[in-house]
């Protein structure tokens, strides 16, 4: 179980509550307009913000005084998501050990994550010869092999077109079939196609997670005011 | 967690090791010096500010209409003029000293066409010579620093003044200039202050002796240690008040100055204006041009008589500024990777100091032990590497600021740490500013005459042994000397930045 317990999170002049459990294997998007928090949310998840008050409990145990590399996490971000200078391979290794030069027993396994994103082949290309959607792939693949039971997605797709975007969640989901999931998204559609649960973030405040049907087709005001926005 | 700089520890000792060596020569030099100044060391302490203060303030004032050209012209070879006007900042001092006496000597091209006339032969030794050989290396940087200012205020200005049909030098560029130009004179002020290869070949004799061609003259001819200790805390005194102030009043670096295109402006148009304008282009192209054209000329004439050492001078000049690289980089490196306040202090310390004040406190520190001379060459490339820092944390650590941001968070989440993130993350991210780096601190060495000059010994550097033939008039063999130092900066700077750019792919 993922449990938010009391958490308060600042940045400058910007506060964010969240109290509330998820169970293991649960697909939570997180919705709201932008500069809600939904980031900051990630990043408390993840290790890289340090919370004013409360803690983030996985399996009942605090990860507060865990560095990000040893919380049970793996992360796809925004962008730089790959090492420009290293390979396909070399990057989606980094997962199994701190250095560009992997064993063999390594190496079969790094190209067995890369065939699984679609990827097989193109292991000793560099990120620059890559598309976008190409260099998402192997971002994911490094993700696969981490192998982490937790996984957060900071919008991690954000720059590829919509049916690509598409595509690539289903490749997520379809890889990771058991982790828990953090997805981050500004899109009502993504959070359906996630098919869990969906968290509005929005007005200093992480709601409870309900199931996505029931957020959409009865939005709280938050959520209102921003779809009909968009 | 929140950000950490990485390398807490080593840029620690580096930074530690940056104020050991640019303040511990305070401690010899104040055990041995402070007793009173001499009648002749008040005259060159006089002298010596008098000239700077001069220096700076022609530099800056011609300085004025060249920015502004430059600002509001378009024109063929725009982009090589502002790149030579980067030329003079790695130039030995030693070749804009033969490139003027080249053109301005007794024995020069303007002496000559005057005593063709029936007039008299023009003389640079003096004080004249001082002040024109500073404002022939700082006109360049002055240019460029005001050049940044002018490209600071935005496009959209010019247009609101010519809609308003406003006066764009009382509405824009005066205001400009009265922020930018207290930080201008204060740098070249500096600068002027310790250009030790300037002083000791155009300078000298009761009315031209700066500081630190005192200092030189105490050790070298005297012996006298007290006295040498006595100055060299002077100069530090002066040098840290002047580099303190350049610091407060910094204008922004001017690395990237007229990159981009100059400004449409309404004006500008008058036949007045374009004149005076192209006038002022020319005029710098030419103060610039000649003199390095001419000492060029020389040099080549000068290769068929190069001096028996000219090869191991030549192999000391290397070893001293490769050695100089290293030892920028162990310390810059560390310092750029830790980032804060702390590294960008120690970053600037060295620009407080001098070579002739670092090279006293050795020899002072090292005579009980051996003799000074016999490690001139490792106590070169120690100034040398120390002196090229400002520049090196400069350029590592924007770099290093701008790999951890992009991917700091992605080395954190996969437990990159220590020796792992610097192999990963910031060498193959640093390595384009490494390269520039290592060439800059290389080629600044590679011309530099300061320590070996100061602590003397058997073995000399190509612009020590340039120097040498200077003083013995063999202006020729001197100024191919003087080309062989530039070459092989240049060399190395070519090299070092070739490697850093060689992208991994």
């Amino acid at each position: 179980m993922l449990r938010l317990d009391g958490l308060l999170l600042g940045r400058e002049g910007f506060r964010l509550a969240a109290d509330w459990a998820v169970p293991e294997g649960a697909r939570v998007a997180l919705l709201g307009p932008s500069g809600g928090g939904k980031s900051t949310l990630v990043d408390a998840v993840a290790g890289f913000l340090a919370p004013l008050a409360g803690r983030v409990l996985w399996r009942g145990a605090d990860l507060g005084p865990l560095a990000p590399g040893d919380r049970p996490v793996g992360v796809l971000f925004q962008d730089g998501n790959l090492f420009p200078h290293l390979t396909v391979a070399q990057n989606a290794g980094l997962a199994l050990r701190p250095g560009p030069r992997l064993r063999p027993e390594e190496r079969g396994r790094v190209e067995a994550a890369l065939s699984r994103v679609g990827l097989g082949g193109l292991g000793e290309r560099r990120p620059a010869g890559l598309s976008g959607g190409q260099a998402a792939r192997a971002a994911l693949a490094r993700v696969l092999l981490q192998g982490r039971p937790l996984v957060l997605l900071d919008e991690p797709f954000g720059a590829l077109g919509p049916a690509q975007r598409a595509g690539m969640l289903d490749l997520t989901l379809e890889a990771l079939p058991e982790a828990t999931l953090l997805l981050v998204t500004h899109d009502p559609g993504e959070a359906r196609r996630l098919g869990g649960l969906a968290a509005v973030v929005a007005g200093g405040v992480a709601e409870a997670p309900r199931p996505v049907a029931a957020v959409l087709d009865d939005p709280p005001p938050a959520l209102r005011a921003y779809l009909s926005r968009g | 967690m929140a950000r950490r700089p990485v390398a807490l520890i080593p840029g620690r000792l580096a930074a530690l090791l940056v104020a050991l060596l640019c303040l511990g020569p305070l401690v010899p030099l104040l055990l041995a010096g402070g007793g009173g100044l001499a009648p002749a060391d008040w005259a060159a302490l006089r002298f010596t500010l008098w000239q700077a203060a001069l220096s700076a303030a022609l530099s800056a004032a011609l300085a004025v209409p060249v920015a502004r050209a430059l600002a509001r012209r378009a024109f063929a070879g725009r982009a090589a003029l502002v790149a030579l006007l980067g030329a003079p900042f790695l130039l030995p001092a030693l070749a804009a000293v033969l490139g003027l006496l080249a053109l301005f000597g007794r024995g020069g091209i303007v002496s000559d066409a005057l005593a063709a006339l029936g007039l008299p032969r023009l003389s640079i030794y003096g004080a004249g010579g001082v002040v024109l050989a500073h404002v022939f290396l700082n006109l360049p940087l002055a240019t460029r620093l005001l050049l940044a200012g002018w490209e600071a205020i935005p496009a959209e200005r010019f247009r609101l003044a010519a809609t308003l049909d406003a006066p764009v030098w009382r509405l824009l560029e005066r205001p400009m200039l009265a922020r930018a130009l207290p930080g201008t004179v204060a740098t070249v002020f500096a600068l002027s202050l310790a250009s030790f290869a300037v002083a000791l070949t155009l300078g000298g004799g009761p009315a031209a002796t700066t500081v630190e061609l005192a200092i030189y003259q105490a050790l070298r001819f005297e012996a006298d240690f007290a006295g040498a200790a006595t100055l060299a805390l002077v100069q530090y005194a002066i040098g840290g008040a002047a580099a303190a102030l350049a610091w407060a009043l910094a204008p922004p670096p001017p690395w990237g100055a007229g990159r981009g295109r100059p400004v449409a402006r309404w004006d500008a148009g008058g036949r007045l204006a374009r004149w005076g304008d192209a006038a002022a282009l020319a005029l710098a192209s030419a103060f610039l041009l000649l003199p390095l054209g001419a000492a060029a000329l020389r040099g080549l004439a000068g290769l068929a008589e190069l001096p028996a050492g000219t090869g191991r001078a030549a192999l000391n000049s290397l070893l001293v500024a490769l050695g100089a690289a290293l030892a920028c980089l162990v310390l810059a490196l560390p310092l750029a990777l830790r980032g804060g306040a702390l590294a960008r202090l120690a970053g600037s310390l060295p620009l407080a100091a001098s070579a002739l004040v670092l090279g006293t406190g050795a020899a002072l520190l090292l005579r009980p032990l051996v003799a000074p001379s016999a490690l001139a060459l490792p106590l070169a490339a120690l100034v040398d590497g120390l002196l090229a820092l400002p520049f090196a944390v400069a350029l590592l650590g924007p770099a290093a600021e701008e790999a951890e941001a992009r991917h700091g968070r992605l080395a954190d989440a996969l437990r990159l740490g220590g020796w792992a993130r610097l192999r990963l993350l910031h060498l193959p991210l640093l390595r384009p500013a490494l390269g520039l780096s290592l060439g800059l601190a290389a080629a600044l060495s590679a011309g530099s005459l300061g320590v070996v000059a100061l602590l003397g010994g058997d073995e000399a550097t190509l612009p020590l042994l340039a120097a040498r033939l200077l003083g013995a008039y063999r202006t020729e063999a001197a100024a191919a000397v003087t080309l062989l130092a530039l070459l092989l900066g240049l060399a190395l700077l070519l090299l070092f930045d070739l490697w850093g750019r060689r992208a991994a792919a």
